[in-house]
């Protein structure tokens, strides 16, 4: 599963890896919001970030092809409406969609490719994300796994009493079979959520977790804040300069 | 010697109407194993959902002299160790030795200390090697230790397991034995598997439309309600295969 790939990443020992989430999460989010509000020369801006993150990829050891491939599941999104937007004559419109887009996505990808989902969570949690919030992603993350497995048993079930897609489309009722297998996902989504809250309640929860371990900022992470914050702004402003 | 448990006219009605439990009397001794059998649905883990208040009937329970209510349930929880059929339900935070510690941060002790305990259950249960894995990445057996592990931590009086071998191949329920053999805690266990209990319990109640209709011997309760394959009919036996 694509999660499974991405945690088996996120448990790697570079120095990208050891960097604090939270330095991680600014640097992130500082690239994001450089990308999203530019505009003057993006194709040269979009180029250079995007020798920034395959570095950043390197320095953390993973396979950059690999993430340019898991990066471009945005690309059918952003390519339907660049293609509006060509359609309608405004052709750099319809490449800053590609651009940001494949751009933002390579962004994230290395920062969950590098950073352990608890330690994002808590990074999240000290930028003052609500709590309640992070719980839901936990969770959600955790189980996703679970449920998964079930939907393909059930799906191995109903391919062992002969269903198949084709065949069901050509009869008379042919999203019924689907509509049932999704409605028994949620009931038994629902009954294990349940479950869960009572073993959780069994073991003393009364709504907050506790952390086992408190992260440190030490000074290495803010030298890397610093550095990936000031070099893509500095970049940008150059290009913005020089298009003047 | 008094009981660790004391179960009196314990009932229990679910909302959609089900008499789950009509009237449980049970006790449990310390050091004891005793084994609940009886068909699905008939009361066996509605009856220990009960004991540590995550479902509430009527009747009396005490738990280590506590009997169920809002201040009591945190003190109960801590005595009581309940180990989930599916332990998957159970094995919830990103990592194993986060899972091991979940309840003892919950009971309020220092990360320093949770983690040192945790360890220790982990080592106890021989899962060590995992501390740092998802939980899903696990095999169903070793998550079951880990589960194990989880509770063990807590340092309980009293552990229950609700069908514990259920996903477990041969090798699987032979090492469960041997682990829970090592444990000194009194223990219920909620079984199908007869050879589990004889191998491990001293006791069997068995459980029958909402009661406890027998306890004695397990292997006793066994023979008497022909509680195993002998339960199938010979000729059915002695059918020939297509």
């Amino acid at each position: 599963m694509h999660h499974v790939v991405l945690e088996r990443w996120s448990q790697g020992n570079s120095g990208f890896h050891r960097l604090d989430a939270r330095a991680k999460l600014g640097a992130a989010l500082v690239l994001l919001v450089l990308i999203a509000t530019s505009r003057a020369r993006l194709p040269q801006l979009g180029a250079i970030y995007f020798v920034l993150l395959a570095g950043a990829f390197a320095w953390a050891r993973l396979p950059l092809r690999a993430a340019l491939a898991r990066s471009a599941v945005v690309l059918p999104f952003s390519l339907i409406f660049g293609a509006i937007s060509w359609l309608a004559g405004d052709s750099s419109r319809a490449a800053a969609l590609v651009i940001k887009s494949y751009i933002s996505a390579l962004a994230v990808l290395l920062l969950m490719s590098t950073t352990p989902m608890p330690q994002l969570l808590r990074g999240l949690e000290s930028m003052g994300v609500p709590r309640f919030l992070l719980m839901v992603a936990q969770f959600m993350y955790r189980y996703l796994f679970v449920i998964s497995e079930e939907a393909q048993h059930m799906r191995a079930a109903a391919a062992a009493r002969g269903f198949t897609v084709r065949g069901a489309s050509a009869g008379k009722v042919p999203f019924r079979p689907a509509a049932g297998v999704l409605a028994v996902l949620f009931a038994r989504s629902y009954a294990r959520a349940q479950d869960i809250h009572r073993a959780m309640v069994a073991r003393g929860f009364e709504g907050t977790f506790g952390l086992l371990q408190k992260s440190r900022f030490r000074w290495q992470d803010g030298v890397f804040l610093a550095a990936a914050v000031v070099t893509p702004v500095a970049v940008r402003f150059a290009l913005e300069r020089i298009a003047k | 010697m008094t009981p660790l448990i004391t179960v009196r006219d314990l009932r229990y009605q679910y909302d959609d109407g089900t008499l789950a439990l009509r009237g449980v009397d049970f006790e449990l001794f310390a050091r004891e194993t005793v084994a609940l059998l009886g068909a699905n649905g008939s009361g066996k883990t509605t009856f220990v959902l009960n004991l540590i208040g995550l479902l509430a009937g009527h009747g009396h329970i005490e738990v280590c002299g506590m009997q169920p209510g809002k201040d009591t349930l945190p003190g109960i929880r801590r005595k009581v160790g309940l180990v989930f059929q599916d332990s998957d339900t159970q094995l919830f935070m990103p990592t194993v030795l986060e899972d091991v510690a979940f309840g003892l941060l919950n009971a309020g002790i220092e990360p320093e200390a949770a983690r040192a305990r945790a360890t220790e259950a982990l080592a106890h249960t021989g899962m060590m090697d995992a501390a740092q894995k998802a939980p899903y990445h696990l095999s169903a057996g070793q998550k079951k230790r880990v589960a194990i592990a989880g509770i063990l931590a807590m340092q309980p009086e009293i552990l229950i397991l609700d069908e514990p071998t259920t996903y477990l191949d041969p090798p699987g329920q032979a090492s469960l034995i041997q682990l829970l053999r090592r444990l000194p805690q009194a223990k219920i266990l909620v079984t199908h598997d007869t050879g589990f209990a004889q191998a491990l319990a001293e006791r069997a109640c068995f459980f029958d439309q909402g009661t406890i209709v027998a306890t004695g011997p397990v292997t006793e309760i066994v023979r008497r309600f022909a509680w195993d394959r002998a339960a199938v009919p010979a000729e059915a036996c002695e059918e020939p295969r297509p």
